[in-house]
Parts: structure tokens; C-alpha cells; sequence
């Protein structure tokens, strides 16, 4: 195994592997975007979101 | 293998390799039909969440390409036609391609219940179920009604478009079903006339390598005038209208047409000249799907601008 031509060149693999790595971590970034959209869309939409929690809540007894 | 990439060791699979395994055409029709379903659903859906609903959708159907490509890669070897998919191709090995399908099924299913409603995303399960297991595992390799069976998986992707709208499920949504589904046999068929070698080859239970063309060519013709029927009840219901109509006429004509052709040909005819009438009946029956749906949007289009024709009648 050249260690050398490998520090000094990037191999084929090599490149080709980092290429897949920026695009995986493209789609991963923009997953992570999609589902922030989703959230803010369904809070500005107004969706119920609080739930029985061992007191009173009048916010969920106007709900009703 | 002798490829000159290997010198620098094992063959490092891409990123477009994995992307190969999700069928990205497949994929392409079903985020067409899928999204045609939720827009021509009578409830509003926020544009986020319907474009992530359909991306959902269609990451589901990658899921259900990768697991039938993990299972079938033995038969993809031999058929010319699926050679160079990537595991055949030993791109990806068959273990990385169940592992990528199940966990995207797992993905693509969680996430379309948070996002659009629980019964949309059971739906899609039912639809990966269906593709890869009753498929793919059992009904391919075993009767040459595969492909009538199987078509259904391919049929669910409006139905969930629509559920993510409505919730649930309707006359219009089960007839969008009901159009891939009768449509897909005629469309397979066509293409089984002119590849037959290569089912033979696999030994897949192709209706024409198992009760030869003959029978093929009568079965392409009974399925095409029952879907004639299915596709033109459409214009009576709520999704339908006077466009989808002339659509409808014009395209079902052509596809009659076709499918008699090709059921009077014999198959010396066929082989002189290299299955053309066949070829061209397979490329009418793509038109045929795309022009349908793209008709139900148009109407759909029509009814937000309230363009449509108040008389026109409709029967549910």
C-alpha cells in the first residue's frame, strides 16, 4: 500500500467516496430543513398541541 | 470481475448506486400519480406538507424498489434488460440493498403519519407490503397473474395521495386504483410480446412464456376494453369533467385500437417486422396513464378557478 501517493494524491476511491459523502450529507441537511418546515407549518396552522398534564388547562377546555 | 477500478481494492459503492436501488423512474411516475391524487382531492392540503407528503410517498416506493431488487437479484442477472442494476452489477451487495429498503420503509411510513395522518401512512405500508412481499416474494415467481396482482402496488399511490388530503377513501380515489390496476396487464403485456427471451431465460411466469402469445395477446385485449369503462366513469364523479372526458374518449379509442391490432396479428407478422405494431402499443399505453392523470389535474386546475361546466352531470 503506497501510504505516501495516498497523502500526497487523493485516489479515485477516494475522491469518489468524498463526493458521496457531500451529497449524503446534502440529503441529510435538507431532511432535516423538510421536517423544520413541517413543524412551523403545523404550529402556525394552529394545531392542537398541548395535551392533559395533571392540571387544569383552560387553553384545552376552550378547545372543546 | 476485470475492472480497472479495482486496482485501488474493493469496488466503493456511490452514492448513485444506492440511488439506482429506489427505481428513480419508477419513483418518478409515482410522485406524478400520487401527487395528482392529493391535488384533485376536494380538501386543501398546506403546499409543505403536500410536497413533503408526496416526497414521502415516493421515498416509500424506493423502499419497496430496493427490497425487490435485494430479492430478485438472482433473477436480474440473467435478464438483459436488469443486468446492470446494482446489485447484479455487484455495486451494492444484496444485504446493504435490505438494509437500505427496510430502513426507508421505516422512514418514508413514520414520517407521512406525522406529517399528513395516521390512515395515509398505514396505507403506504400496506403499499410497501404488497410491492415486496406479496409481489416480489410470492406472486412473481409463482403464477402468471403476477402481474395482475401486482399491479395494485403500483395503483396505491393516488389512494394515498388522496388520504392524505381527505383522511380516508372514496369512490374517486378507489377508481384512480382501479385505472392503474386495469391498465397495468395490457401494459406489461405489450412489453412481455417483444422481451419474451428474457423471461424465459429467468424463468418468471410470464403469461406469455406460460400460455404463450396467443393467449397474450386475447388477455391484453379483454383487460383493455374492461378499463375502458373504469377510465370513463371517472368523468361522472367529482374529479371528472367535460376535459378528462374528450381525454378519456380519444386515448381509450386509441388503445382499443391498439390492443386489436395487436390480438388479429399473428405472430409471424409480429417477427417480420421486429414487433413494431407491439412496441408502439407499449409506448401508446405510457401516453395512455400520463395523459389521464394529467386530464384529472387539468379539471382539478378548471375547478379552482371555477371554470367548470355547472351542467355537467354527475352521478356521484
Amino acid at each position: 500500500m503506497g501510504v505516501n501517493m495516498a497523502i500526497v494524491h487523493e485516489t479515485e476511491a477516494q475522491k469518489s467516496r468524498k463526493k458521496s459523502n457531500m451529497l449524503l450529507g446534502g440529503v441529510l441537511g435538507g431532511f432535516v430543513l423538510l421536517v423544520f418546515a413541517i413543524t412551523i407549518v403545523k404550529m402556525v396552522d394552529g394545531q392542537n398541541m398541548e395535551a392533559y398534564d395533571h392540571v387544569l388547562r383552560p387553553a384545552l377546555e376552550e378547545a372543546k | 470481475m476485470t475492472d480497472a477500478t479495482t486496482i485501488d481494492g474493493p469496488y466503493q459503492a456511490e452514492f448513485d448506486d444506492y440511488f439506482a436501488l429506489l427505481k428513480p423512474r419508477v419513483m418518478s411516475l409515482v410522485v406524478f400519480t400520487a401527487a395528482v391524487g392529493l391535488l384533485v382531492a376536494p380538501v386543501g392540503v398546506n403546499p409543505v406538507i403536500a410536497f413533503a407528503s408526496v416526497l414521502f410517498i415516493a421515498l416509500g416506493a424506493g423502499a419497496s424498489g430496493a427490497l425487490n431488487m435485494w430479492w430478485d437479484a438472482d433473477i436480474d442477472r440473467i435478464m438483459k434488460r436488469t443486468q446492470s442494476r446494482p446489485v447484479p452489477s455487484a455495486r451494492v451487495t444484496p444485504s446493504n440493498a435490505m438494509i437500505l429498503g427496510l430502513w426507508l420503509s421505516v422512514i418514508s411510513v413514520g414520517m407521512l403519519g406525522l406529517t399528513a395522518n395516521i390512515f395515509a401512512a398505514g396505507l403506504l405500508a400496506f403499499t410497501i407490503f404488497f410491492y415486496a412481499v406479496v409481489y416480489t416474494m410470492w406472486l412473481k415467481r409463482w403464477t402468471p397473474q403476477n402481474i395482475v396482482i401486482g399491479g395494485a402496488a403500483g395503483a396505491f399511490p393516488p389512494m394515498v395521495g388522496w388520504a392524505v388530503a381527505t383522511g380516508g377513501v372514496s369512490v374517486e380515489s378507489l377508481l384512480m386504483f382501479a385505472l392503474i390496476f386495469m391498465w397495468t396487464p395490457p401494459h406489461f403485456w405489450a412489453l412481455a410480446l417483444f422481451m419474451n427471451d428474457d423471461y424465459t431465460k429467468a424463468g418468471v411466469p410470464m403469461l406469455t412464456v406460460t400460455h404463450g402469445k396467443r393467449v397474450t395477446r386475447r388477455q391484453i385485449l379483454i383487460y383493455t376494453v374492461l378499463l375502458a369503462p373504469v377510465a370513463l366513469v371517472i368523468s361522472f364523479t367529482s374529479i371528472g369533467g367535460p376535459v378528462y372526458f374528450a381525454v378519456a374518449l380519444v386515448l381509450n379509442a386509441l388503445f382499443l385500437r391498439g390492443a386489436w391490432t395487436l390480438w388479429k396479428r399473428r405472430e409471424e407478422a409480429a417477427e417480420a417486422d421486429r414487433y413494431a405494431a407491439e412496441k408502439s402499443v407499449f409506448k401508446l399505453s405510457l401516453y395512455y396513464l400520463a395523459l389521464h392523470f394529467t386530464a384529472l389535474l387539468a379539471e382539478a386546475g378548471l375547478r379552482a378557478f371555477q371554470l367548470n361546466w355547472a351542467a355537467w352531470p354527475q352521478w356521484v
